[in-house]
């Protein structure tokens, strides 16, 4: 059983580190190490998902992708960073360049601290509170302040649309997801990831534990997820036949990589939520009866396994992405106003009666 | 000093700068940026003190909500270059008058209440857990919250109804 708890290295450093400092230092220092490790980890998965999509996005229009630079073309998406982080960034005139400048910075600070919420492994955790779902969905909402602003601050009247259209989805769009949430957190009865996470490892994933009304809620998540991202087919706010490229039209060289950042991440994290929420986070893969294969998959690290099922979602939302045709914003609008959201508080209330009657697993 | 007295301290002083901006600044989308920074301040405060629910309400009804309110009606009333009307003389006294007196009531019972002075402790996320919360809401002991519960849903209500009167189709 490769049951490795990540909180041993934790606290061999805490230990050590207060050993040579005063502890407000070593929390200082620990705290910077975990930063560190955080962008590290985003800049190499934003790198990963782009080359990503990239080839998804080929092998759903029968193309190769990229081919040219480096075996199978993987040292594209290296050569794409390098042009964007030594292009000009370009000042605007007649705009608010306080706001302008600090737009990008909001909407990549929303995403990286939702992005330290996901549990990578038994007790590799950054942020884990009790409250942690809720926290993630209110950390979440701050983003849109950000796309807003940068829609104002631009001085453009496509921006400017693109802005409101983008505000209207998100906002709108947050309400199903929260509703799925709280159709899981019905089932899980917590709401730290730590404890959902452990509670999988024990009883089985959440989607078959709470079989109909999870899967329900697990589709529905992936839906809102997908618009939550603003990728399509949501993706009006920067539909480039009428709108330019939305909110982020007048962002030039990083500016604009951040949007592209977030973007990107957004969606790793929407997978990661729902890996963690429904498909058990780290917790392996557990078929009652089948011992000697459930013996080969507990041998697997638990970051392995969390980053695997992450993906696999990623796949699912690429899949959905390149598949469908985009919508229009009345459409996107009654979808999620006429549709999801009574779908999901019927399913709310289906999985209260489930649990009423012990009808889960 | 331990390390959360210090994150106090930092919170502190980002609050107090960031609400003077709030009301210095001529631009009103300004205005509504500082307020968040302020809202979210105010929130690491809640967090600060282990109450990770109180801060995450914060962040997701003040922060996440109102600001975002307040950004989409800017955005979809006034103009580019709105500044605010020049300061009359009666303007500045009369608000001079009342922060005056709003610092004499705060400072009269921050003395009078001898609020604790000592450091802050170590934050304890199991000072109210997310449970008990939930059990207060809805029950109909001396302390259950389920009235003033209802009465906010019933609120809610009757702004969505109106809401509706107001966008319907004529």
């Amino acid at each position: 059983m490769f049951d490795f708890d990540f909180k041993i290295v934790t606290e061999w450093l805490h230990a050590l580190l207060t050993g040579v400092m005063p502890e407000w230092a070593a929390i200082l220092t620990e705290s910077i190490l975990v930063a560190l490790a955080i962008i590290t980890l985003y800049a190499v998965f934003a790198i990963v998902l782009i080359y990503m999509e990239r080839k998804v996005c080929a092998a759903f229009q029968c193309r190769l992708g990229p081919m040219r630079v480096g075996p199978w073309g993987t040292l594209q998406v290296f050569g794409d960073v390098f042009k964007m982080l030594t292009k000009e960034i370009i000042n605007l005139r007649k705009t608010d360049m306080f706001l302008h400048n600090l737009a990008p910075f909001l909407v990549v600070t929303a995403s990286m601290t939702t992005f330290a919420c996901l549990p990578w492994n038994k007790g590799a955790q950054i942020i884990d509170f009790n409250v942690g779902i809720f926290f993630f969905l209110a950390i979440s909402s701050l983003g849109v302040v950000g796309i807003l602003l940068a829609g104002w601050s631009s001085n453009n009247k496509y921006s400017l649309i693109g802005a409101m259209r983008s505000g209207a989805q998100i906002i709108s769009y947050e309400l199903s997801i929260g509703m799925t949430m709280l159709t899981m957190i019905c089932l899980t009865g917590t709401m730290s990831f730590s404890e959902i996470c452990a509670q999988q490892a024990a009883e089985g994933w959440n989607i078959f534990r709470g079989h109909i009304p999870a899967v329900i809620a697990f589709v529905i998540y992936l839906i809102a997820g997908n618009a939550e991202c603003n990728r399509g087919p949501f993706d009006l706010p920067e539909c480039e036949s009428e709108l330019t490229a939305g909110y982020h039209t007048e962002y030039s060289g990083m500016h604009f990589g951040y949007y592209y950042l977030a973007e990107y991440l957004n969606l790793f994290i929407c997978a990661g939520m729902a890996s963690t929420i429904f498909l058990g986070g780290w917790a392996p893969l557990v078929i009652p009866g089948l011992e000697g294969f459930n013996e080969v998959m507990a041998c697997i690290p638990g970051a392995v396994w969390f980053v695997g099922k992450t993906f696999f979602v990623v796949f699912l939302l690429m899949w959905l992405r390149w598949t469908f045709p985009r919508l229009r914003i009345d459409q996107i609008l009654s979808l999620e106003w006429k549709y999801l959201v009574p779908l999901s508080m019927i399913n709310l209330v289906l999985m209260a009666l489930v649990i009423a009657y012990g009808l889960h697993f | 000093m331990d390390s959360h007295n210090i994150m106090f301290v930092i919170l502190a002083v980002f609050i107090v700068l960031s609400s003077i901006a709030t009301v210095t600044t001529k631009s009103i989308v300004r205005a509504a940026t500082y307020l968040l920074f302020v809202l979210i301040g105010t929130a690491g405060l809640y967090f600060l003190m282990g109450y990770t629910f109180l801060g995450s309400v914060q962040v997701m009804v003040y922060a996440g909500g109102i600001v975002v309110l307040y950004v989409f009606s800017i955005l979809l009333t006034s103009g580019n270059h709105e500044v605010l009307s020049k300061n009359t003389k009666l303007k500045i006294a009369s608000s001079a008058l009342l922060s005056v007196v709003g610092l004499g009531v705060f400072l009269f019972f921050l003395f009078k209440e001898q609020f604790k002075a000592a450091a802050l402790g170590a934050p304890d996320e199991s000072v109210i857990t997310m449970d008990r919360i939930g059990r207060f809401m809805l029950s109909t002991d001396s302390q259950g919250y389920l009235l003033p519960f209802e009465a906010v849903s019933v609120l809610l209500l009757a702004c969505i109804v109106a809401g509706l009167l107001i966008a319907r189709k004529r």
